[in-house]
């Protein structure tokens, strides 16, 4: 199966090793995967800024770059849950709404794809230790996939995991939100910081690297010594102990 | 009080909720518990999403034909007898009603909770023409004694008030010599307020729903505050929003039945009562009935792209689940109607002048548009509250450029690449140990409470894996 690989620009600035971790499961699984060179960013900054016209230019090279991918997978709910908006941004627009459409029903979150598409739920995964699960929020709700990271996670060796308090509760990140109100964003991520530290667990894991950069971020800031691992990681752990995985 | 409960900027009203302790423990043990309950009234209907579905389609209905109802709703009510005004402003709404109260010679007036008298000013202007008006809802009536302290939640006007607080009210403003325990303090409330029922001239509430096809009004309370407030005075003056209209009963019980489950998590409230002008030869209920329809601005929002936000039922399911109103309470928003549909609603109703950091007071994580039992996309109305800020250039002119070099950038490959291979060695001068520790603003809130690292080098970066990967599996 040909996979296109969107790695996200978060991933590309900060966290390769999340893209690295991605490509390994997915090929280990069977499948052949390219990464358009030409694609940059879903534009999902500055949508939500409320930057229409600014962002419909970053969404159109998306919808370019994966023309001709049959899956686009990347490992992030939120990117990809902006992908699933665009046929309302460009609806009724003659040049890209067909686009759009095909772009978002191609377009699957790591873990969903494993799961939905390739019907794989234990992808052989093994990590000693204990770990607690972060749900964002896109992923969660505008995305609509509540099940599949934990069906994966399920099937990790010597992986425990321990239920976090107010799972549903954003973290605080929200993109621009976290530095245009760091305030209240501050609250917001002090209060998840609790909650991750009253688990207990060792590491905290999530399908959404903006949000692991804000909590990681605050937990180191605190001197909190849980580590922080996207799901792709844990994924690609073999026979390996817990040390964590992406710098914070 | 009127729309706008704090005059101060954004910023001080939000530090303020941060850094008061009662208020945010009592919101967010207000917020947890209510939680579970909404959750389990829920799941008790059945299929939840059908009912939501239900609510979306009968207030979008509604709203399309408003004219229709309100017009059929005048009809019924005038048939029984009983008056109907339409205001366009907030001052006719207030006028209207002080001309009543003038002809009546009325001096004292019991009030159930009502939040469009707060947005047209009512209690303001009724009190300069000299009557003494008390608010009979439990909530507003410990708002009302603490010098109308402005009420934090759309539903539970004094969430953010303790008991502890609540007692030191009642001692100091009532001679109140009990203890801190809510029976013996809502005891004590409606003993009060029993004889100020009794000696009331006129009696003025709210409307949750007008029933067009009756010509009458549907109350719902869990004190019967609402019920007195219209049963026992001569003249009942009812005071609802232009939208706030159901065509039928049957409408109405799918309404109620949202309304009471995801406002306070019960099946339905203690009081649920349709009442309107008496008939001919009945004994109970006012002589004299007058519903006031407030426009204020509402007609502006039918039919724009904020259409939606008409379909609120009121029931603060939204505050109750945002983590953004968690940390900063309501009064952080500086209107009588705070949390996500504030966000959306007072900017439409007040001007962006004025609320122009609303839209911005939310991380989007549509846990608001998600639990909303009609449906309504609130965090996508905000982005389109956003978007018209934007467009209307009052956001800053840093910002603005920011967003369109980023814009670009975002775009092409070529330039977001040659972006990337500067972004290492020009966060170095920033650095300190791989971390971030300067920056420009856009940086500083951020690194300030959390640490952030430097973007990873270009021969480190995941296309440069790709690159070298034998096969040449990258481009």
């Amino acid at each position: 199966m040909k996979v296109s690989i969107f790695s996200t620009c978060l991933v590309d600035l900060m966290t390769p090793n999340v893209g690295i971790a991605m490509v390994e499961v997915l090929e280990r699984l069977g499948c052949e995967i390219d990464h358009p060179a030409s694609q940059v960013c879903c534009g999902q900054p500055a949508y939500n800024s409320g930057y229409l016209e600014d962002s419909r230019l970053a969404m159109k090279n998306m919808m370019l770059a994966f023309e001709h991918s049959d899956y686009v997978v990347g490992p992030s709910g939120s990117c990809i849950a902006m992908f699933h908006e665009y046929p309302k941004i460009f609806k009724g627009d003659p040049n890209w709404e067909l686009k759009a459409i095909a772009l978002k029903e191609k377009a699957y979150e790591f873990t969903q794809f494993i799961v939905r598409v390739l019907g794989v739920t234990d992808v052989g995964a093994s990590l000693e230790g204990t770990a607690t699960y972060h749900r964002s929020c896109h992923m969660t709700r505008l995305l609509g996939e509540r099940e599949t990271p934990f069906q994966l996670l399920e099937q990790v060796q010597g992986l425990q995991l321990e239920p976090l308090k107010n799972s549903d509760n954003c973290c605080g990140f929200g993109g621009t939100f976290s530095v245009k109100m760091p305030e209240i964003s501050g609250q917001m991520v002090d209060e998840k910081c609790g909650c991750v530290v009253d688990t207990g667990a060792d590491i905290l894991i999530s399908a959404d690297m903006g949000c692991l950069l804000n909590i990681g971020g605050r937990l180191s800031r605190k001197g909190e010594p849980v580590k922080i691992m996207h799901i792709a990681e844990v994924l690609n752990q073999q026979n390996t102990a817990a040390k964590g995985g992406s710098p914070t | 009080m009127s729309l706008q409960t704090d005059k101060r900027e954004f910023n001080e009203r939000t530090t303020d909720g941060i850094g008061n302790p009662f208020m945010r423990n009592a919101v967010s043990s207000a917020q947890d518990s209510l939680k579970t309950r909404r959750l389990t009234a829920a799941a008790s209907l059945g299929d939840w999403e059908q009912w939501r579905t239900l609510g979306q389609q009968i207030r979008q209905h509604t709203l399309k034909h408003l004219d229709y109802y309100l017009g059929q709703l005048a009809d019924n009510i005038e048939k029984k007898g009983g008056h109907i005004y339409f205001a366009k402003t907030k001052e006719e709404a207030s006028d209207y009603i002080r001309d009543i109260i003038v002809k009546k010679k009325a001096k004292k007036i019991v009030k159930s909770k009502s939040m469009v008298t707060e947005e047209i000013e009512m209690n303001h202007v009724l009190m300069e023409a000299g009557c003494e008006l008390i608010e009979t809802d439990l909530g507003e009536y410990i708002l009302q004694m603490d010098d109308w302290d402005p009420p934090s939640h759309i539903v539970a006007p004094a969430l953010h008030k303790d008991r502890t607080q609540i007692q030191s009210v009642f001692t100091e403003k009532l001679g109140y010599t009990g203890d801190e325990s809510p029976e013996n303090l809502a005891r004590f409330a409606r003993t009060v307020l029993r004889q100020k029922f009794l000696e009331a001239d006129v009696g003025i509430t709210g409307c949750n729903f007008a029933v067009a096809n009756l010509g009458a009004i549907n109350l719902v309370t869990n004190e019967g505050n609402g019920d007195l407030t219209a049963a026992i005075p001569k003249t009942h003056i009812a005071v609802m929003g232009m939208e706030r209209i159901v065509p039928t009963l049957e409408e109405m019980e799918v309404l109620d039945n949202l309304l009471c489950r995801s406002a306070v998590g019960q099946k339905l409230t203690s009081y649920i009562s349709v009442i309107g002008p008496s008939a001919s030869g009945e004994t109970d209920g006012p002589e004299d009935f007058h519903l006031v329809v407030v426009d204020n601005g509402r007609s502006d929002i039918l039919g724009s792209e904020f259409n939606e936000a008409l379909q609120c039922i009121r029931c603060g399911a939204c505050l109750n689940v945002c983590p953004v109103y968690r940390h900063i309470g309501g009064h952080a928003y500086g209107s009588i109607y705070p949390g996500p549909i504030g966000a959306v609603i007072t900017p439409l109703l007040g001007g962006y002048d004025d609320y122009k950091e609303l839209p911005f007071a939310s991380s989007l994580c549509a846990a608001c548009t998600d639990v909303c039992p009609v449906k309504i996309p609130l965090h996508e109305q905000l982005i389109l509250h956003r978007q018209k800020i934007v467009k209307e250039k009052r956001t800053g002119a840093v910002e603005r450029l920011q967003m369109k070099t980023a814009g670009r950038l975002l775009s092409s490959r070529v330039l977001f690449g040659k972006a990337l291979r500067f972004a290492n060695p020009a966060s170095r001068l920033l650095s300190r140990h791989g971390r971030i520790v300067r920056g420009p603003e856009l940086v500083r809130g951020w690194i300030n409470t959390r640490d952030l690292s430097q973007p990873v080098k270009q021969q480190d970066s995941f296309r440069a894996w790709l690159d070298k990967r034998k096969g040449g599996a990258g481009q």
